[in-house]
């Protein structure tokens, strides 16, 4: 038995008196793509936000790569990581793409791909910028690379952030709905830079509404329903024969 | 109306040029290194840090740069220990006084506006620096100090533009800047308007070069 990539343990998160997770159990191994579907206010977002600590667990527990997450419940904060350095590190390894693309403004596009290898990992400049040419080419921007976030559409500033995260090396990458802010036609550029990612063996996991990808792509999906897993499993055998009724229904009002 | 006492006192209204151009410039400079640490430090959440700099930028903000430099230029003098001190040397002359009230001035109005392009960082830029693991002190140096001090500059060049036209008031703690080039000028040969608009011109013509500056550079940043 390997040790799973990520492993989370009833996990709980509420603000202030809402509980939007309530003991969410999930293990991702190496080269598993999970797709994590569910109604809006499902707490499909922070779930994947909890995994690298954007928000911060109520209760639970967290590994990466075996390593727990250490946290304490402080009595004037409430529940926070007992080291800022460890969230830091496992930060670090792990990597993020969001639904706004949140790509640094002032920083060009092969800026915002070097900016997190050399400052946080401290790769040296040149080797960086090789490889983030490279990986800019791979999403088909290497003609961008001098442009600012500013001047690309919502599709290439999604595949800058793919880049950009890509060119941490992550053990696991993070997609918070990659695909929701997008308009319709430039939805499939990006789908298909995801679907290379995990036919070759990536780590990820993926927040989406998009069925076909789930479907297709992932070697699992999880249906959360008000905090809670309602369904799983792998996508041919849950979208063929789904057991519960609010999965049937979602499947078939989604798509 | 006789422009040629304009023409023949050129170099008064050169020296007074130069004068404001040095002292805005000086005080500019000086000003802005309070302002980016007051700035930072004003979005703090610890009263102790941010109270002292709220009480700074309130009173240079709320009070007119007249009354702040009488009372740096004829208020200090009224403290024995000041005027027995070293520091006297500095607070006799009106140049020192009217650099310290223009450099304290520009000062706070330039922390407000670090405060609030600060402020207005959006938060997904930060949320990545986050989620890439950089350092709090990192994002600062990396992220949120390049990022708003580059939005807060067109607010900066309206702050270049008000510190030109307010160090006019210079003129009045004998200092022969351009107000006090045309001040001088008048009293020798009384004709006002022809000095007085004399140094209008010259005042619209550093305006100007300002805002041709930044006009330029906001071209080539024209991406953010």
């Amino acid at each position: 038995m390997t040790i799973p990539t990520i492993s989370i343990r009833n996990l709980h998160k509420s603000f202030a008196d809402n509980e939007v997770l309530k003991g969410i159990d999930l293990e991702a191994h190496q080269g598993d793509v999970i797709s994590i579907l569910g109604a809006s206010g499902s707490g499909k977002s922070t779930l994947l936000r909890c995994v690298n600590l954007l928000e911060t667990p109520t209760s639970g527990h967290i590994l990466i790569n075996g390593e727990l997450i250490k946290m304490k419940d402080d009595k004037k904060h409430g529940p926070m990581p007992v080291s800022i350095k460890q969230v830091e590190r496992i930060r670090s390894r792990l990597a993020m793409v969001f639904q706004g693309f949140n790509l640094w403004s002032h920083l060009s596009v092969i800026e915002n791909v070097i900016e997190a290898p050399i400052h946080v990992l401290g790769v040296p400049r040149k080797e960086a910028i090789v490889k983030a040419e490279a990986l800019l080419e791979r999403v088909g921007l290497f003609n961008r690379k001098d442009y600012y976030p500013g001047q690309l559409s919502g599709g290439q500033k999604q595949r800058v952030a793919i880049a950009r995260a890509l060119a941490v090396e992550p053990e696991v990458m993070l997609f918070d709905e990659p695909t929701s802010a997008l308009d319709p036609e430039l939805v499939g550029d990006v789908l298909s830079v995801m679907r290379d990612l995990a036919e070759e063996g990536r780590t990820m996991l993926v927040v989406t509404h998009e069925m076909a990808f789930a479907r297709d792509v992932s070697s699992k999906v999880i249906f959360l329903h008000e905090g809670l897993v309602e369904e799983e499993g792998k996508p041919e055998l849950i979208f063929e024969n789904p057991t519960s009724e609010r999965f049937k229904k979602f499947i078939s009002t989604v798509y | 109306m006789d422009f040629s006492i304009i023409i023949n006192e050129y170099q008064f209204y050169l020296e007074g040029l130069w004068t404001t151009t040095w002292l805005v410039a000086a005080s500019l400079l000086l000003g802005l290194i309070i302002a980016i640490p007051a700035g930072i430090l004003r979005t703090n959440n610890n009263w102790l840090i941010k109270g002292p700099i709220w009480a700074y930028m309130y009173f240079f903000r709320g009070s007119p740069l007249l009354v702040q430099l009488f009372l740096i230029y004829y208020g200090v003098a009224q403290f024995d220990a000041i005027k027995e001190s070293w520091l006297w040397y500095y607070f006799q002359e009106a140049w020192f006084c009217a650099l310290l009230a223009f450099t304290l001035n520009t000062g706070a109005y330039t922390a407000e506006i670090v405060r609030g392009a600060i402020k207005n960082m959006p938060k997904g830029e930060l949320e990545a620096a986050k989620a890439y693991g950089m350092t709090r002190l990192q994002t600062l140096r990396r992220i949120i100090l390049p990022g708003s001090l580059r939005r807060a500059l067109p607010a900066y060049s309206n702050e270049i533009i008000f510190m030109i036209h307010g160090s006019a008031i210079a003129g009045v703690v004998t200092i022969v800047d351009i107000t006090g080039a045309a001040r001088v000028v008048n009293a020798r040969y009384y004709a006002p308007f022809e000095a007085y608009l004399a140094a209008g011109i010259l005042y619209m013509c550093l305006t100007f070069s300002v805002i041709y500056l930044f006009k330029l550079w906001e071209k080539r940043q024209h991406h953010i």
